[in-house]
């Protein structure tokens, strides 16, 4: 079985002291960060990327997806606990998590929850192990022509798979394509959108942008609406779960791995998507959907289990085709890169310990979490009561202290101000911030395959309709787009953005 | 005929489109644009400029057609004041260094909410000057000067 030589490989690497405490740091920071509200996982990892610096690149990687699966527990807890999502994949929890936790049912609907999740997160692991593999062989065959054919599909799928106006995401993308290409062209050394500045000339850090974007506009945003968070603590009487609860979660968290598993995979998927989804689904198939945000342990089993299969799956495209498919994974290309690591299916291969690694880590963390969550759940609580006016200012701090560090360049934290400046105009524009991140990241590999496509076929563009794979990829995209734009589709979609 | 802007929110959103997708097509223009088989370095930004010129175009017309949102007001105290605290860290830090940076950025970005208090923001300077100098500079060594002098 190459299967089990691979895992124990990825295990005795994870297994060593040193990893696992960087496993632990990182599910540790993810908690923290998702159970605090008004900063994500994007703006943490932007902020610890040149904290890894020093590390080597596995326990790097290991702690950063740490933070990512990590955050999904930790939202879960404040959405139970006190209806606010820590994070945005955890919004649909809040509805029949809180109203659990206002009958007294709190400590059972944190247990299916982190029971849950640990269930996703074993059943995704084993999916990454079984399935990346024979993508990263399909990636093998790949030209240029076929990656660019896949980045659309990656760019429409993102498109399709964002909340509100799609013409308004599309321009989102290319806004970020464009922005991607500033500084010196790869290929003929030319440099672009620069204004004359020489620290533009190797591009704009995609840290800057994450942290404008993500980081400092939120910052804006929260102070503006001053979320009001009133602790309404419910108490937690027992963490135990009913065999009823049982009986009637155990589907739904299969359910919720399988949506989550499924719709993580997919370009523009990651966390958020599933979690909607899977609720959906639920109160769809329910006998009594009436019960739906009154309480309904399923609402709490299926989102909880499909964000945390999602956060696990999106890693796939990424590391067997090298293509990010949401925010988080855009930034751990960079994280990649950092390191000398170039993503692709090649990691695999070329660096096995790194790849199976990062693999059985995601095992252990999910581990850990469940640990960490449910004994420990009063700290986390206690921590919900710090203001926001004492945390802002320290998360100020540090992305201003991340962002110098990449380059020791305070024209980037200048920079990152801008983005900031930006991003908090696109939100009050109603224009979601993700899909530029995702163009950003992929605009120089994009014009890179377009150029390396046209070059090999003498300018001719039918390169990409005769290759079967890049047509089979256009014609999902087209498919994506038309189902998207149909009457019928459009109403469910808006329907279920709106739950 | 007079016209009328219907979703503010969309149409403001349409021009600022229009205008980066503008800047795009002109600076593009001024690199090597070259052919579809061998492409210069202003292809792709000209193509993608035109893109975003017609997307621009097309939610601007739609938001005089189609009532949406209007805008959302701008709190201008936490936006001004969050912006200038960064602002202020990216002018005074290689300068003044790490620990006026910290104190000023902290100072300023406090202002930001009307619920902050004088009393927290003299400890919370205090802490993060600490994390600042404790564990940024000294601890993982990023190389950031102390003092002006």
């Amino acid at each position: 079985m190459e299967l089990l030589a691979n895992l124990q490989l990825g295990f005795g690497v994870a297994l060593t002291l040193q990893n696992l405490l960087y496993c632990f740091t990182g599910v540790l920071l993810g908690t923290l960060i998702g159970v605090l509200p008004g900063i994500g996982p994007v703006a943490t990892i932007a902020m610890l990327l040149p904290a890894t610096y020093a590390l080597p690149p596995v326990s790097a990687l290991i702690m950063l997806a740490g933070i990512y699966y990590g955050a999904q527990y930790g939202g879960s807890t404040t959405a139970i606990l006190v209806n606010i999502p820590g994070e945005s994949s955890s919004v649909v929890t809040c509805l029949d998590g809180y109203a659990m936790a206002r009958q007294g049912r709190a400590g059972a609907a944190l247990a299916v929850a982190a029971l849950g999740s640990f269930f996703a997160g074993t059943v995704s692991t084993l999916i990454l192990a079984m399935f990346a593999p024979p993508l990263a062989e399909i990636a093998f065959q790949f030209g240029p022509a076929e990656y660019f054919s896949l980045m659309v599909l990656g760019l429409i799928a993102a498109i399709v798979l964002a909340r509100g106006s799609l013409i308004k995401a599309i321009a989102m993308i290319v806004l970020g394509l464009l922005l991607g290409l500033v500084g010196a062209d790869t290929n003929t050394g030319q440099f672009r959108f620069t204004f004359g500045l020489p620290q533009l000339a190797d591009g704009i850090g995609f840290v800057v942008v994450a942290m404008g974007l993500f980081g400092f506009s939120e910052i804006i945003i929260n102070l503006e609406r001053r979320a009001k968070r009133e602790v309404v603590m419910a108490q937690i009487k027992s963490l135990m779960p009913t065999r009823e609860d049982f009986a009637a979660s155990w589907k739904a968290v299969l359910r919720g791995t399988g949506i989550g598993a499924l719709l993580g995979i997919l370009p523009g998927g990651g966390a958020v998507l599933g979690s909607f989804a899977a609720y959906t689904l639920e109160k769809r198939i329910a006998k009594d959907p009436s019960r739906f945000g009154k309480g309904a342990i399923e609402g709490v089993a299926a989102p909880e289990s499909a964000n945390n299969a999602g956060a696990q799956t999106s890693f796939i495209p990424l590391l067997t085709l090298g293509i990010p498919s949401n925010a988080v994974m855009a930034l751990m290309v960079g994280a990649m890169t950092i390191h000398g690591i170039i993503p692709g299916p090649q990691v695999m291969t070329e660096r096995p310990e790194l790849f199976w690694g990062m693999i059985a880590s995601m095992w252990i963390g999910n581990l850990l979490l469940v640990i960490l969550n449910l004994p420990l759940i009063g700290i986390w609580v206690k921590l919900l009561s710090v203001p926001y006016r004492l945390l802002y200012p320290a998360i100020l701090l540090f992305c201003c202290i991340g962002v110098y560090s990449l380059n020791n360049s305070a024209v980037d934290v200048g920079l990152a101000l801008l983005f900031g400046l930006l991003g908090y105009l696109f939100i009050k524009l109603d224009c979601e911030p993700a899909p530029l991140l995702l163009g950003f990241v992929l605009g120089p590999m994009m014009e890179d395959n377009l150029r390396r496509a046209m070059r090999i076929s003498r300018g001719n563009p039918e390169v990409f309709f005769t290759r079967p794979l890049s047509l089979a990829l256009l014609l999902i995209a087209l498919a994506l787009l038309i189902v998207v734009v149909l009457p019928v589709v459009r109403k469910k979609r808006e329907e279920a953005f709106q739950e | 005929m007079k016209v009328r802007i219907r979703s503010p929110r969309d149409f403001c959103a349409g021009v600022i489109f229009l205008l980066f997708g503008l800047c795009a097509v002109l600076m593009g223009r001024g690199y090597p644009v070259g052919t579809a088989r061998n492409m210069g370095a202003g292809y792709f930004p000209v193509v993608l400029g035109a893109l975003l010129v017609l997307l621009g175009t097309v939610i601007s017309i739609k938001s005089l057609m189609i009532a949406g949102e209007k805008l959302e007001n701008i709190g201008l105290r936490p936006m001004l004041l969050v912006l200038l605290a960064i602002g202020v860290f990216a002018g005074s830090v290689d300068s003044l260094g790490i620990v006026a940076a910290t104190t000023l950025m902290t100072v300023i970005g406090a202002a930001a909410s009307p619920e902050s208090r004088w009393r927290e923001v003299v400890v919370l300077t205090l802490v993060l000057l600490g994390l600042s100098v404790g564990a940024f500079t000294y601890g993982l060594g990023l190389p950031f000067k102390l003092l002006p002098f």
